[in-house]
């Protein structure tokens, strides 16, 4: 059945829609990631204008967050303090995002920008992930048990100034590296569309040594804020959110993620990093083929000025 | 759906009585329209649109000979075009030379009786502007002419559907009454659009008129675009209260834990 997008004005499949934000849901509620990263490229592969889709983008992930966010609320696994300041640094990266976004689209480079962000970005973490779950898999297959947190070992963060201490995550750091990570999220949530889990969970665990448990939560907590202000930004500034569209995402990702969750609890830890990796190498070569190929078209038109 | 639209607009035949004709009179061409605006509801994914029209004075003997051709045109809103080239750069493929034009309709959909080249000369039709290959198209610089930015341009939106032609898309009904069927693609802008017809007579150019048509989003889709513009931040606001609302829900309806 076709529905008109009314701020992307033009007409798709409702329910090429709402199966794509089913199966992306299902896969965010596996592996328990926001699923920003996979829903743009869809949209943009399926002829959304990267602007409408990177707005919207970041529209569904408060849904997907807020939802789980919840969730972690209940069980005490989110850390509000240690949240609240990575949140002050992603409002000032998501600010400097959206400028950066209009101005790219006024000189006709954002879809390149988005293209080789999403490649960068996703073929380094999917690569990371998979060195590191191989690792694993091949550990648990020798009889060791894995851990990721090495307690008492510190690195060059833990001797920065401004210390602040973080009761949920038992952690006593600097604000800088917090902010730092906040603001750097909080800009590739504007320009991508991404709540930036992918990037933000692994940074917390590594870098910071934010106990696991508490990472994901909190994570999830700041996510929603940041997306929240992006969509507000891009919405005051670009008038690129297309509200018809999220829903349609959202329906289709509220009940897809039960589903994942289910069947993610079937698989082992390092199983499930390892598939991810796979998942998001893949999304990453495709993107990649469209910038090294060369296109079947070499121009491109759209109106000036406007969107 | 499409039959819904098709009926939707009508070009009111204003049809003076053949036998009340005087033979010197000039032969003329008339559209009014019925209906002055269209609105595009959720379930639009592209329709046709059927016009109706009708001759003034026409040589009845002209006319069973077939010598009469008409051309509908409905012509959109016009919005400077930016067209970029993509060039490989360090292996990468990155639009880089461009160039803008003003005024270009953002559709065009062209009808006519029969294959355009049949109707007149390529001269007549460049003279009129008429025909996809035929829009005027003029760069910000000042150049005008064919470029390979302009050939882009009319090849893009010949993909896109917003410029289409239809050969044989006009059918005289009558001597005098003519059917139009035009394509109106999913991607149809919103905004006033024009409808021309065009009147030849052996192959010479005679008249021309035209009708404004509304083109607008219906109820809802209407309502939602106004506000992302109009009320943008406001808009936002709402978008992100509707996410959290869906998200909440999805939480208490679907609760594993």
């Amino acid at each position: 059945m076709g529905i008109y997008l009314p701020i992307a004005e033009l007409s798709v499949n409702m329910f090429v829609l709402l199966a794509m934000g089913a199966a992306v849901g299902f896969l965010s509620g596996m592996f328990g990631v926001g699923g920003g990263f996979l829903i743009t490229p869809l949209l943009i592969f399926y002829n959304i204008p990267p602007a409408v889709a990177v707005a919207t983008g970041a529209n569904q992930v408060i849904a997907s967050s807020f939802s789980g966010a919840l969730a972690h609320m209940r069980r005490g696994t989110l850390d509000f303090k240690l949240g609240t300041v990575l949140l002050v640094g992603g409002i000032f990266g998501s600010t400097i995002g959206v400028y950066i976004f209009a101005l790219l689209r006024e000189v006709g480079q954002l879809d390149l920008i988005i293209s080789l962000m999403y490649v960068g970005f996703l073929g380094i973490v999917g690569g990371l992930m998979l060195v590191e779950s191989v690792r694993a898999l091949q550990k648990a297959k020798s009889g060791q048990t894995a851990s990721l947190r090495k307690p008492g070992q510190h690195n060059w963060i833990h001797r920065l100034p401004f210390k602040m201490r973080f009761r949920a995550s038992k952690l006593f750091v600097s604000v800088i590296p917090v902010l730092a990570l906040g603001a750097v999220i909080g800009f590739l949530a504007s320009i991508m569309g991404v709540g930036g889990g992918f990037i933000m969970v692994p940074a917390l665990i590594y870098l910071l040594k934010v106990p696991t448990n508490v990472v994901i939560g909190t994570s999830l907590f700041q996510i929603i804020f940041v997306a929240a202000f992006t969509t507000i930004i891009h919405s005051s500034t670009n008038q690129t959110v297309d509200v018809v569209l999220a829903v349609l995402l959202m329906l289709g990702g509220v009940a897809g993620a039960q589903y994942g969750a289910k069947a993610g609890q079937r698989l082992r830890g390092e199983q499930l990093r390892a598939l991810l990796a796979l998942l998001v190498l893949a999304v990453a070569l495709r993107l990649a083929f469209d910038l090294f190929v060369q296109p079947a078209d070499l121009y491109s038109i759209s109106l000036a000025g406007v969107a | 759906m499409m039959n819904r639209l098709a009926g939707l607009m009508f070009l009111a035949v204003l049809w003076s009585g053949l036998a009340n004709a005087q033979p010197a009179d000039p032969e003329s061409i008339e559209v009014g329209l019925s209906t002055d605006r269209i609105a595009i509801t959720a379930d639009f994914s592209g329709a046709d649109l059927t016009i109706f029209g009708a001759l003034d004075n026409a040589d009845p003997l002209l006319a069973r000979q077939g010598r009469y051709d008409v051309i509908v045109v409905l012509q959109g809103p016009a919005a400077a075009t930016v067209v970029r080239r993509k060039e490989r750069v360090f292996g990468v493929w990155i639009n880089r030379r461009s160039q803008t034009f003003q005024n270009v309709p953002i559709s065009y959909s062209l009808a006519t009786t029969r294959a355009i080249q049949d109707i007149a000369d390529s001269e007549s039709f460049s003279r009129l502007s008429l025909g996809i290959n035929n829009i005027h198209l003029k760069s910000e610089s000042g150049a005008i002419g064919a470029s390979e930015f302009s050939e882009a341009l009319r090849e893009r939106k010949r993909d896109s559907g917003l410029y289409s032609e239809r050969i044989g898309g006009v059918q005289f009904l009558s001597q005098s009454l003519f059917r139009a069927t035009l394509s109106l693609p999913p991607t149809v802008p919103v905004g006033t659009h024009r409808a021309r017809a065009f009147l030849f007579k052996n192959g010479v150019f005679l008249k021309e008129t035209s009708a404004p048509l509304l083109i607008l989003k219906s109820g809802l889709e209407d309502a939602i675009y106004q506000a992302a513009h109009s009320y943008s931040f406001f808009y936002g606001v709402g978008a992100v209260l509707i996410a959290m609302l869906i998200g909440w829900l999805g939480r208490i309806i679907f609760r594993r834990d």
